[in-house]
């Protein structure tokens, strides 16, 4: 961190962090991060998923309060306790997913929250017209403040979200991956607004997992890794593969207990699926006992690829077979009486059903094991979850305990068991560790390996590079959409793997 | 089986409340709580307690039926207007036919709702108005009174044994129907999960669709076994009969403790709740009470309930935080 202040450019910091730290129940999100940004300058933030960018920008923005260290706006130190403190030190963040008012127009998603005031407080709407005429004009924008945001393009929406950054004064602008719904077209438009702001003295923070576009419009960069600051400096002086390197630099520990299992037959083989949007041409042989690990970024279509295996989303292409017969599988309901069971990325909301106890949760995905001509036996119930609740030791205080009352880990472990009490063959598994503790991780790790080594075919798609390495035997990189490499266990390198899934083919294998 | 197996503690609450509301009605007017009036008090509110646990299906879907008084007024005309036609058609004929006409009235909601994928308080709103109207226009706007009705017809209602009503007991059968559906089948199972977590429950195979379709035929199907029974006990069918009884079947459930949002209820809490309302409808007039404190009493009632119920949903979030420390530490 010394040499990042050392190489100090001429313009002067707007703003400093120094020595953030932030922790959660089990995880250390930031660890003594540092950054500068520069007026007129843009820095790009980069890491791996998970390496702690969210977290850094919702300390910027208020929304978490750091356990220690401190945030310079010019030199002087301030306390952002929430969003509002934030605005008013002149940091706007214009997020992934804009979070707008479709129904209202221009002017008012851009003062929503501190709209101009008339006499007795009524809505100024003189002012605010001409204010946001003022600052559309300022970015060149070809649409008027009286635009109802619906019929505005995604691009467009950006251009608001910029224009309410300004209205606010906002010299700190964080870009979180702004590109990631934009056509080529759209993405040159926002490279020229950003030079815009450039020339008005703002800071900008640029999030993007694409180095070419890095490449194009940062002037410096910062790069975490496990929410530690592992560098910094000026774009000119780096080349990608080094920042490839930084990025993904770290020990694959021998922590994972991936097995040497005897590869059974093939029980799942997916010819040329392709969805209409989602993704494009997936095939792969999947064998009992084997598990297979679909690594890429956050949007590269893995988790859409599952859905469209498990009959969640139609195929517009290709085939599936199991066990060498063609299968169709048009609900989840075929996908599970052919023997497929899918553990899904978020547990909250497509997992588990918070309002059921254990039992009922652990029963759902095969009530009709459970019943007799429709009628559910309370002791068969029972005697499934006391199986699968002592083999993935749930810890709970009775099988009767709601699930929204349990832990992270231990509703991750009650969905596991609840597929597994539909005895799949192939098992589908969506970050499978995603935000539980660490404990609970490698409980679910081992458990992995075991159902591995009994024969259960696994697909395992994760955005953790260690975990990918360390529990597949096969690793699948997509990237938009489409594979764009297979890597055997250990015949490749973590830069590789990340590499391949950033979309650059084979360069530095 | 275990009482806690059986009744909730806030079912066990209500309980109490109710018992204890009957009780202090009691010290006012010893009348009340002979056991003749008391009987009669349940023989009023079996209409409510059919229909408070068909609503009860309905909401755990997350949705919410507006139709069934109508769709009662509407099977209530055609089953009489039948009758007058068809003298000679026996009791258990005209029972069918208003169990069925009733299905298919749901059923129309039901598919509406699953296959349209229209919100079910839109669709229920509209049938509410059309169903309302056929009653109007397949009688001609005439009011059918006992003299239209045959002698068997008229009788049935009136059946009773050892001095229970014949509607008692039939509200007990369907009150067992709904606890062995909603308690120990794997339809009612799903209807608790595509109510608790659409998309987990469609995950595991329960698509939303097939439910909603379900309830809605089968809190049609109540609706319209409670049409025959409730024009046959009064005697008159007409346009207007139970005029708003949707909002005091609704109001049932609340005060039973049926999430709106889906997903939570017992029978007994649905059956408490319609008895709580029951009650309070039966006694206030016996204690010289104006019907316009009825309003406001259930009313308040409904708020209070619903306080409760935000307090307790909030409650579990601070209390488990301790035990599940606990369990992590000694694990």
């Amino acid at each position: 961190m010394a040499a990042a202040l050392a190489s100090q450019s001429a313009a002067a910091p707007i703003l400093t962090l120094s020595g953030v730290s932030k922790r959660f129940p089990g995880v250390r999100a930031l660890h003594d991060v540092g950054l500068t940004l520069r007026a007129g300058e843009v820095t790009a933030l980069i890491g791996e998923n998970g390496a702690g960018k969210s977290t850094l920008v919702k300390i910027l923005t208020g929304i978490y309060q750091p356990d220690e260290g401190e945030i310079l706006i010019d030199g002087q130190p301030i306390t952002c306790d929430g969003p509002r403190d934030a605005w008013a030190a002149g940091i706007a963040a214009i997020h992934q997913e804009t979070v707008m008012f479709d129904e209202l127009s221009v002017a008012e998603n851009i003062f929503m929250g501190h709209m101009p005031l008339a006499k007795g407080g009524r809505v100024n709407w003189f002012n605010m017209r001409a204010r946001t005429r003022h600052v559309l004009k300022r970015l060149d924008a070809d649409f008027d403040a009286d635009a109802l945001l619906r019929n505005l393009s995604v691009a467009q929406k950006h251009l608001v979200e910029i224009a309410r950054a300004l209205s606010h004064d906002a010299r700190i602008i964080i870009m979180d991956e702004p590109t990631s719904a934009l056509s080529a077209r759209e993405i040159g438009e926002l490279f020229v607004i950003i030079e815009q702001l450039k020339k008005h003295d703002c800071a900008i923070l640029f999030i993007s997992h694409k180095f070419d576009e890095i490449f194009r419009v940062a002037d410096r960069w910062t790069c975490l890794r496990d929410g530690e600051e592992v560098g910094s400096g000026a774009i000119a002086d780096v080349t990608h593969p080094e920042l490839v390197s930084l990025m993904v630099g770290r020990p694959i520990g021998s922590v994972y207990p991936k097995r040497d299992v005897k590869r059974g037959p093939v029980v799942l083989e997916a010819e040329d699926i392709s969805n209409a949007t989602e993704f494009d041409g997936v095939s792969f042989q999947l064998h009992a006992g084997q598990i297979i690990g679909f690594y890429g970024l956050v949007g590269a279509g893995r988790s859409e690829t599952m859905q469209g295996l498990f009959g969640l989303s139609a195929l517009t292409r290709g085939s599936i077979r199991i066990d060498g017969k063609s299968v169709k599988l048009h609900s989840p309901d075929d996908a599970i009486r052919a023997g497929i069971g899918y553990v899904p990325e978020d547990r909250q909301t497509q997992g588990a059903v918070l309002p059921f106890g254990i039992r009922a949760n652990m029963t759902l995905a095969s009530l009709g094991a459970h019943a007799r001509n429709g009628f559910l036996s309370y002791a068969k119930e029972l005697a499934t979850t006391r199986k699968f609740g002592a083999r993935l030791s749930v810890k709970a205080a009775n099988w009767e305990q709601l699930v929204g009352q349990l832990s992270g880990g231990n509703q991750q472990k009650v969905v596991i068991g609840k597929w597994l009490a539909s005895h799949p063959r192939i098992l589908i598994l969506d970050e499978p560790t995603k935000g539980i503790d660490i404990g609970s991780k490698a409980a679910v790790h081992e458990f992995i390996g075991e159902l591995a080594s009994e024969g259960l075919a696994i697909l395992l798609v994760s955005s953790e590079l260690p975990e990918v390495m360390g529990m597949a035997d096969d690793i699948i990189v997509m990237h938009e959409g489409r594979i764009v490499k297979r890597f055997a266990r250990g015949a490749a390198s973590a830069e590789a793997i990340v590499g391949a899934a950033l979309g650059d083919h084979g360069a530095h294998a | 089986m275990k009482l806690s197996r059986l009744l909730l503690p806030r079912d066990f609450a209500l309980a109490l409340i109710v018992i204890g509301l009957i009780v202090a009605i009691g010290v006012r007017a010893p009348v009340f709580v002979t056991p003749d009036s008391l009987v009669g008090v349940l023989t009023d509110t079996s209409f409510l307690f059919m229909l408070t646990l068909a609503q009860m299906a309905v909401i755990l879907t997350r949705g919410i039926d507006l139709s069934v008084a109508a769709n009662l007024a509407l099977t209530g005309m055609i089953c009489a207007l039948v009758s007058r036609a068809l003298p000679d058609l026996p009791i258990a004929g005209v029972i069918v036919l208003a169990i069925v006409l009733g299905a298919a009235l749901g059923a129309v909601n039901g598919a509406l709702i699953a296959f349209l994928d229209i919100p079910p308080i839109v669709v229920t709103l509209g049938t509410l108005s059309v169903y309302r109207g056929a009653t109007f226009l397949v009688a001609h706007g005439a009011w059918l009174t006992s003299k239209d009705m045959t002698p068997a017809f008229l009788a049935f209602p009136r059946l009773s044994f050892g001095g229970v009503s014949i509607l008692i007991i039939i509200a007990a059968l369907v009150s067992f129907g709904f606890w062995v559906l909603l308690g120990h089948t794997r339809l009612g199972r799903g209807l608790y999960a595509v109510g608790g977590n659409p998309v987990a429950a469609r995950y595991c195979g329960i698509e939303l669709g097939g439910q909603q379709f379900f309830v809605h035929t089968l809190a049609g199907a109540v609706s319209g076994l409670c049409g025959y029974l409730w024009v046959s006990r009064y005697g008159i069918a007409y346009t207007d009969i139970a005029q708003g009884y949707e909002l005091t079947i609704i109001a049932a459930c609340v005060i039973g403790g049926v999430s709106i949002a889906g997903g939570i209820g017992t029978v007994a809490g649905a059956l408490l709740g319609a008895l709580f309302l029951g009650v309070v409808v039966n006694a206030l007039p016996v204690i010289n009470v104006s019907p316009f404190w009825q309003m406001l009493i259930s009313g308040a009632v409904i708020l209070t309930a619903v306080v409760i119920n935000a307090r307790s949903a909030k409650r579990p979030g601070k209390l488990i935080l301790r035990p599940a420390r606990n369990l992590e530490g000694t694990a």
